[in-house]
């Protein structure tokens, strides 16, 4: 049986009392885009670092293709690798292609593919220029064009659209979409929940070093039971009695605008409330839907835990 | 440990390093302090005895030791210091480590490159220097020369490698500069002064044996020795050449012990740098 792209069984990771990671197993799969999300401290950078073989477990093992983070054959499979840390820093002294032959003679890839890597990210114009000179979006540009050389089929990327501005960000998802399409495994950390939840396929909340949920987004919707939102809009000196048309329906909330009422209902309600407004008729203007965003998950999630305590 | 080295990845390390060096003019201004200080002691190192010019080439190495003495060792020291606190306080080191690349052959690549600036700036330096006496210099005199000139490299690997150990232990490059200094302090102005103090205070009976023993302690001694014992005319104008047994006069003996200085911080870098 192949062996997954990434494996990560029951590992811990203590700096001396602290307990960074905290027996944490799971699996990435081929071609997935695997999201890595949680507060400051939760253990996200220590996991990072853990999988790339930077620091050695405390327990437990991690298999990147099938090879141990910290078994001597790692160095292999290092140069199916591409990272990009969180602050990307290159050498300011060395122009952007310098930088990108130094990286691609380390991994031995043939400095030929780091022009092409270059005008892939658009900064085919400042190769030749000293990356001292380099905005902050154009050293992400160049560390993401670090990441591509060699065409890695493992893919790690921390924080990656730290300094990119709108156009930046759509461009690098848009490069990264073409390489998972290509096969490559990819695990992502960001900040900026609204930014991966509808790029993932899947994802990991770490909290206090441990995974406090993981799955699709609508799993982790259905795990949670957040409340779906629905907006309605209606007809000025419409005369609808809103508690009476929905007290057939237990945990409903109604909160009155100047416009109409916002409903929050749980999701096996969603149907009977789009129900009851499309017995409104003429009254309704407009409806709006929200499903709880990664943003409110998580927010759900880390409340759930901090309530624990 | 050896044969699991790739050893074109510490090249590629080591390139960059001395390239960085050559960029930033580092090897072409050592060079040139270090022609101008040669130039200026073969002309002038007898002024104070009344005449200049040039007046041999053991009296104008006994002269260069003295002022090689203080200055190679505080150059290779700020050399490497922050070889590798600098990359990690930057950030760029995690990335480096993220490469098929091993912590020694980081090291290795660090170290030689450095090593290859000292060596190619000191060469140019100090042959830059004699070039204008090269007419007066016979065969002995140019194999002389560069005897001091291979002890001086020798004595910079060591501080380097001391400096690179103390760049792999240093949180920060603020310590790790401070610490450099001390060193550089404690080999080149404290520990001869200490071991003269040690001498009179024990009226005497400090062994001959056991003050040459200690004289191993300091490379700077060390590269002292190698240049006093290459010369006859040298070791009568130090007078020290007495109290010295003959084990530790022997330029192998002494060659041997200076590489124990630079491998034994490189190795203990080695072991830390996990």
């Amino acid at each position: 049986m192949a062996s997954k792209p990434i494996e990560v069984t029951d590992v811990a990771k203590a700096f001396g009392d602290v307990k960074a990671i905290d027996g944490i197993s799971l699996a990435v799969e081929q071609g997935e885009m695997f999201g890595l999300i949680g507060h400051n401290g939760a253990g996200k950078s220590t996991l990072f670092k853990l999988m790339l073989g930077l620091i050695a477990p405390s327990a437990g093992q991690i298999r990147l293709h099938g090879a141990l983070s910290s078994g001597p054959d790692f160095r292999q499979m290092r140069r199916r690798i591409g990272y990009l840390p969180e602050s990307f820093v290159a050498y300011d002294n060395l122009s952007g292609i310098e930088v990108l032959h130094l990286f691609a003679d380390l991994k031995k890839v043939p400095r030929a593919a780091c022009a092409e890597v270059l005008a892939r990210v658009g900064l085919a114009g400042a190769a030749a220029r000293r990356v001292h000179g380099y905005s902050k979006g154009m050293r992400q540009r160049l560390g993401f064009a670090q990441v591509l050389l060699g065409k890695p089929d493992l893919i790690f990327l921390d924080e990656p659209t730290n300094g990119l501005d709108p156009e930046g960000i759509h461009d690098f998802y848009a490069i990264l979409r073409e390489v998972q399409s290509q096969g490559a495994t990819i695990v992502i950390t960001s900040h900026i929940l609204a930014e991966i939840q509808g790029r993932v396929d899947r994802l990991v909340m770490l909290d206090s070093g441990r995974i406090a949920a993981q799955g699709s987004l609508d799993q982790l919707r259905a795990q949670m039971v957040l409340p779906s939102q629905v907006q309605a809009r209606l007809q000025p000196g419409h005369g609808v009695d809103f508690e009476a048309a929905f007290a057939h329906l237990p945990g409903v909330q109604l909160e009155r605008d100047a416009h109409g009422v916002r409903i929050g209902c749980p999701a096996v309600h969603k149907v009977a409330v789009l129900a009851v407004l499309a017995g409104w008729g003429a009254a309704v203007q407009d409806i709006v839907m929200h499903e709880p965003s990664l943003e409110e998950l998580f927010l759900g999630y880390g409340g759930k835990h901090a309530g624990a305590h | 440990m050896l044969a699991r080295i790739d050893w074109s990845q510490v090249r590629i390390l080591g390139s960059k390093e001395f390239r960085d060096r050559i960029r930033n003019r580092w090897v072409l201004a050592v060079a040139l302090i270090f022609a101008l200080f040669a130039l200026a002691i073969a002309y002038l190192g007898t002024a104070q005895q009344g005449e200049v010019g040039f007046r041999g080439i053991d009296v104008t190495i006994a002269s260069l030791v003295s002022l090689v003495i203080y200055l190679v060792p505080l150059i290779a020291l700020v050399l490497g210091y922050d070889a590798i606190v600098g990359e990690r306080e930057r950030g760029s080191l995690e990335l480096l480590l993220s490469m098929p690349i091993t912590r020694l052959e980081i090291l290795l690549g660090k170290y030689l490159g450095l090593t290859a600036a000292l060596a190619v700036s000191t060469v140019l330096g100090f042959g830059a220097g004699l070039l204008p006496l090269a007419s007066e210099l016979g065969a002995r005199d140019l194999f002389h020369y560069a005897g001091f000139v291979g002890s001086a490299i020798l004595m910079g690997m060591a501080f380097l490698s001391l400096s690179l150990m103390v760049s792999v232990i240093a949180l920060d490059r603020v310590r790790a500069s401070g610490v450099t200094i001390a060193l550089w302090f404690f080999f080149v102005l404290v520990f001869d002064l200490l071991l003269m103090g040690a001498l009179v205070l024990s009226q005497g009976s400090l062994g001959s044996g056991v003050f040459a023993a200690l004289l191993m302690l300091n490379p700077s001694d060390i590269f002292r020795l190698l240049n006093m014992f290459s010369s006859e005319q040298v070791q009568t104008m130090y007078g020290l050449a007495t109290v010295m047994p003959d084990s530790l006069t022997n330029p192998l003996a002494l060659g041997s012990i200076m590489l124990a200085w630079i491998v034994a911080p490189f190795l203990f870098a080695t072991w830390r740098f996990k």
